[in-house]
């Protein structure tokens, strides 16, 4: 089907950068969470990550593609997906972090759904009507993630020893890559200014609200914040970025154009 | 060439591939047609970001009205307002519990309105009637489904999540 975007004003370079960042976490991390797919550990979690994965993958296709309208270059999803550069990529750096065990993937996942709760019911209302749409509909799905990963992390933190042990792991691995989210930066601050969108560190106080009665129900404890930090949204990425790029784009890049 | 009533109709036939108990119109997803000349432009309102079916709905709508005689079909995307589980009519949700699935019940969470952890609803089986069922998993077979199992006739079903 066709994608009929409508952009009045020529977009500036940080609204396109904006909206690449959202369609990078949202591509990245359904790649990542398609990697479940034959072997979660039981039936009904392999059905919901590639189901998480599919929504994911869907909403970076909208994202993608509205960042390549925006950008006028003629570049459409599949270029935006396939065929960039590893530091041409602005995911955050949890996203690429290898999924590790079941423990970590829904760590992650419930820290990202919980942020994308907040930033989709924000960007709502943006004054890009486009990105406003697939805020309002991503806001549905996110719901589902957030409350799917929120019950296992309490289900695995509070539950057998070797549960607790894993997702506390997994915890103390990811908290310090979410300082990322919130870092304060050029693009945030213009983009804000422009009413386009909040600035991801307006929404760390809502952030930390939604996440750590969750993990105290889960008996897991918070890590203290160290002076780590990550760069994934700047083009700075981990070494697991390239094995994963590898991996998704190898179809493209073998057959150029293909189609399927 | 059609009238739109026509063209109504013939989509009114055309099933969603994923829940073939409902058509694409019941579904609520076709949101304007517009006949003009030999073009019909239909305007869709996709279900979920990632629901594989809606090119397969695309295709199917192409084909259908090309093969009533239309000259061209224009398929149009609209996200906005976004696509609600509300928009299935009360026909529609009794023809999805009668194929055996539950439809959506309530109204589908709007605005800031968050999910409660642990809240589990008590859904009918729409084999046996009983009340005795539970979740096994907020994720089914589709994105838009979730996966229950009644404990009376020991029979899992599907419940058509409210989005």
């Amino acid at each position: 089907m066709t994608q009929t975007s409508v952009q009045t004003v020529a977009a500036s370079a940080e609204h396109i950068e904006y909206v690449m960042r959202l369609g990078d976490n949202a591509l990245i991390l359904g790649q990542r969470l398609s990697e479940w797919c034959g072997h979660a550990p039981v039936i009904e979690e392999d059905l919901a990550l590639a189901n998480m994965a599919l929504d994911l993958v869907g909403q970076a296709r909208l994202l993608l593609t509205h960042a390549g309208n925006l950008e006028g270059k003629g570049r459409d999803e599949d270029q935006m997906a396939f065929l960039r550069v590893e530091r041409d990529y602005r995911n955050i750096t949890m996203m690429e972090v290898p999924n590790e065990d079941f423990g970590r993937t829904t760590v992650r996942n419930f820290l990202y759904s919980t942020f994308q709760i907040l930033l989709w019911q924000k960007l709502a209302t943006s004054s890009d009507t486009e990105l406003a749409a697939i805020a309002a509909k991503s806001l549905k799905e996110a719901r589902y993630h957030f409350n799917h990963s929120a019950e296992w992390v309490i289900r695995l933190g509070d539950g057998t020893d070797v549960s607790h042990a894993k997702t506390q792991a997994a915890l103390d691995y990811l908290w310090p890559y979410t300082a990322e989210l919130f870092a304060a930066n050029p693009t945030d601050e213009a983009v804000s200014a422009a009413a386009i969108g909040p600035a991801w560190g307006e929404l760390e106080a809502e952030w930390e609200a939604m996440v750590l009665p969750v993990f105290a129900q889960a008996t897991l404890v918070v890590p203290a914040r160290t002076p780590f930090k990550s760069f994934g949204k700047f083009g700075r990425h981990s070494e697991h970025m390239g094995h994963l790029l590898a991996t998704m784009q190898y179809m493209q890049r073998t057959y150029p154009g293909a189609q399927w | 060439m059609l009238t739109e009533d026509q063209a109504w109709k013939l989509l009114d036939s055309v099933p969603d591939p994923e829940v073939p108990a409902v058509s694409v119109v019941e579904l609520g997803i076709i949101r304007e047609l517009h006949c003009a000349d030999d073009v019909i432009t239909v305007v869709v309102t996709p279900t979920y970001s990632g629901c594989p079916a809606t090119e397969v709905i695309g295709l199917a709508i192409r084909d259908t009205l090309l093969a009533a005689g239309v000259g061209k079909v224009e398929l149009q995307t609209r996200l906005d307002p976004a696509w609600t589980s509300d928009w299935i009519g009360e026909a529609a949700r009794e023809k999805l519990r009668a194929y055996g699935i539950v439809p959506p019940t309530g109204k589908a969470a709007v605005g800031g309105a968050q999910p409660i952890h642990f809240v589990k609803k008590t859904l009918t089986c729409p084999r046996c009637g009983s009340n005795d069922t539970e979740r096994l998993s907020e994720f089914g077979s589709t994105a838009c489904k979730a996966t229950y199992r009644c404990k009376s006739c020991l029979e899992p079903f599907e419940y058509f999540k409210p989005i």
